[in-house]
Formats: structure tokens, C-alpha cells, sequence
């Protein structure tokens, strides 16, 4: 599906500029995006490397089995084929509370900790696993309690009230999170059956 | 209740921080080398995340630069007026899966334009808060390990995206009705 995305952009990008006769925007398009990719992913290096030094500390102290055996019973239920005391359930548990508290830049490197641990037990590496499925339903459905960005923008904005839409967005994001969890199972069980003749 | 969850929001890192050094010494982990062990992996995890990078953001950027979003909005909206969607959150709610520093941009420009307290202000914000960047989740997280093939979780994320986006009008028109 991603490869028919992909294609999508790219064709309809170069025909909808070369319809406009400005087939340039194209060229400038291809040169902005890869210099945005350098820079997202050299500005990753650093916090990405300071946070898994962080959690090698929390894991040589153990603690990532002390959070998942706290916070286990729920998380258990969503990645049932990942050993509870397996270091990937703490990752997943820090990652996933990272996302409830907003903690923007600790989000990704803790899930890709998380992924590290999961890829451990894949067995098929090219090949997302069911838990890895669940884990970025999850994450891309946002998690997140208090929308702090969107606050301090309305409040640039001149909103009178900044803080009144939390209510609204906790409700929206509970929303795409169950329908997430669901669309995981439902989609998972679907693709495992047989196709109709 | 706000206020401490902005206390806590200003706390966690350090707090998490201190916590685990201090843990981390009393159980008599050698913490500066475990960390630097631990750190090493950073440099890897970036470069391999570089390529799928470079690959999304360049389609992206076509997309969004040559006017094909513009076009693709000019399409759709029938369809979404006839949901009750206004036309102006259409942008936001396209962009949201693909691009955070995009979909944010758009966020501000529609604070702008219509006011954070309008109608259009206020679901474009619940739209924003419904969900991730997950074009953006997929193509790190599954790239950061390896993995090309993600099976159904594209489609899990759009689905979830267009439920938030739902849930968000729905929320708006009631709460502030």
C-alpha cells in the first residue's frame, strides 16, 4: 500500500506542475524534501542517543522489568505474544507513557527502543509482527493527554480560552485510539483468513 | 487540575532523568558507561532512519509544492461538505497523517485566518490533538529495525486518523453548541 502512496504523490505532483507549466516546482519539491530529511534525521542523532543511554542505565538497573510488572496487566492484553518480563514490555510501557504525558522528544527514540526489543523477537525480519503492528497503531493514533503545542498556539493566536479545547481533543484522541486498537484486530484477523474465491 | 498537569508535563524529563542515575547508583550500575554504551546506538538508529526519510519527505514535498494537495482538496470536497465538514479543515486533516511541522504550519495559518475561538478554529485544533503524524510513525519506527513490510498498519492508522477527524466534529458541535 505504501509503495501505491508513494507513486500517488510523486505522479500527481509532476502532472498537476507540468499542467500549471511550472514543471520546476517539482525540482524544487525533491530538493526540499531530502534536505528536510538530513535535517530531521541528523537533529534525531543527539536526543536519540541520549535517551538510549538513559534507558541502558534504566535497563542494566532493571528497571524496565520493575514498570512492566506495575503496569503490565493492561499492556499485556494488547501485545499477547510478548514474555512479560522480555525487556521489550518495559520499552513498550515507557514509550507508550512518554506518549500520555507529551513528552514530544522522548517519544521517538523510547518507540524505537520499543521496535529494537520487538524486532528481537520477530521472527520474520522484514516483516512487521503482530505487537509492532498494535505498537504503531497505538502511537500513530496519538496518546496524548495534554496537547501542549496546540495550547501554546492558540494562545499566540489570542484565544480567550487556550486550555478549553483539552476536553474536545481527549475525547477526539480516545476515539482514534480505540478505533485503532480495533481496526488492528479486525484487519489482522481478515488478512489471516482465506481469500473469498 | 490544568496546572498540575503542566507542573508534571515540566517535571517528567527531569524528574525521569534523576531517577534513573539515582536508581541506577544505588544498584550499583556503572551509569556513565552504561550510558555511553547505550548512547553508541543512537548514531546507528539516525542514519538508518535517513533513507526511508528522504524517500517520504521528497514524495511529500512534490506533492504538496506542485498544488496536487491544493487539487486533491478541490476534489474531495463535495463529498466532505455533504458530511458537514467544512472545507476549510480539509488541508489540516489531509496533512495531519503525512507531516507534523506541515500540519502545524497549516494549524497556525488557520488560527490566522478564521480565529482559535471559530467555529473552523476549534476543530481544527480537536483534529490536530485527534492524532499522530503516521505516515511519519510508520516510516521511522518500521525503518528504525528494518522492516518493509508493515501489512495492515497503514491502513489501521488511516482509519483511526479518519475516526478522530469524525469524533472531532462531532465533539466540537456539541461541546461548544
Amino acid at each position: 500500500m505504501i509503495n501505491y502512496i508513494w507513486f500517488f504523490m510523486i505522479l500527481s505532483g509532476v502532472i498537476t506542475a507540468a499542467s500549471k507549466g511550472q514543471i520546476q516546482l517539482v525540482t524544487e519539491g525533491v530538493l526540499k524534501g531530502s534536505e528536510q530529511a538530513v535535517v530531521v534525521s541528523l537533529g534525531l542523532i543527539g536526543i536519540v542517543a541520549f535517551w538510549s543511554g538513559v534507558m541502558k542505565i534504566a535497563q542494566d538497573a532493571g528497571l524496565m522489568q520493575n514498570v512492566a510488572r506495575a503496569l503490565g496487566p493492561l499492556v499485556r492484553r494488547l501485545f499477547p505474544e510478548v514474555p512479560k518480563d522480555h525487556p521489550a514490555m518495559g520499552a513498550l510501557l515507557l514509550a507508550m507513557s512518554a506518549n500520555i504525558l507529551g513528552l514530544g522528544n522522548a517519544c521517538t527514540p523510547l518507540g524505537l527502543k520499543a521496535m529494537d526489543h520487538l524486532q528481537a523477537l520477530n521472527p520474520h525480519k522484514e516483516r512487521a509482527s503482530d505487537a509492532m503492528c498494535t505498537f504503531m497503531a497505538i502511537t500513530s493514533s496519538s496518546l496524548t493527554v495534554i496537547p501542549t503545542t496546540i495550547i501554546a498556539l492558540r494562545s499566540t493566536h489570542g484565544s480567550a480560552s487556550p486550555t478549553e479545547i483539552i476536553g474536545p481533543i481527549m475525547f477526539a484522541t480516545a476515539c482514534s485510539t480505540i478505533v485503532a486498537i480495533a481496526a488492528d484486530r479486525l484487519l489482522r484477523r481478515a488478512a489471516k483468513r482465506p481469500r473469498w474465491k | 487540575m490544568i496546572l498540575a498537569i503542566q507542573v508534571l508535563s515540566r517535571w517528567a524529563i527531569p524528574i525521569l532523568l534523576l531517577g534513573i542515575t539515582t536508581l541506577g547508583l544505588s544498584r550499583r550500575v556503572p551509569i556513565y558507561e552504561s550510558f555511553v554504551e547505550g548512547a553508541k546506538e543512537g548514531w546507528h538508529t539516525a542514519l538508518r532512519i535517513l533513507p526511508y526519510l528522504v524517500g517520504m519527505l521528497v514524495a511529500i514535498q512534490v506533492f504538496q509544492h506542485s498544488g496536487a494537495l491544493d487539487q486533491l482538496i478541490n476534489l474531495i470536497s463535495p463529498l466532505t461538505n455533504w458530511l458537514g465538514f467544512p472545507r476549510e479543515v480539509l488541508p489540516l486533516a489531509l496533512m495531519r497523517p503525512i507531516s507534523g511541522s506541515g500540519s502545524l504550519a497549516i494549524l497556525s495559518q488557520t488560527f490566522a485566518t478564521f480565529g482559535p475561538d471559530s467555529f473552523v478554529g476549534r476543530l481544527a485544533a480537536a483534529i490536530m490533538g485527534s492524532s499522530e503524524t503516521s505516515l511519519y510513525v510508520l516510516t521511522v519506527y518500521a525503518g528504525s529495525v528494518g522492516i518493509k513490510r508493515t501489512r495492515h498498519t497503514l491502513a489501521t492508522s488511516l482509519i483511526s486518523d479518519l475516526a478522530g477527524s469524525l469524533a472531532a466534529l462531532y465533539i466540537v458541535l456539541r461541546y461548544f453548541a
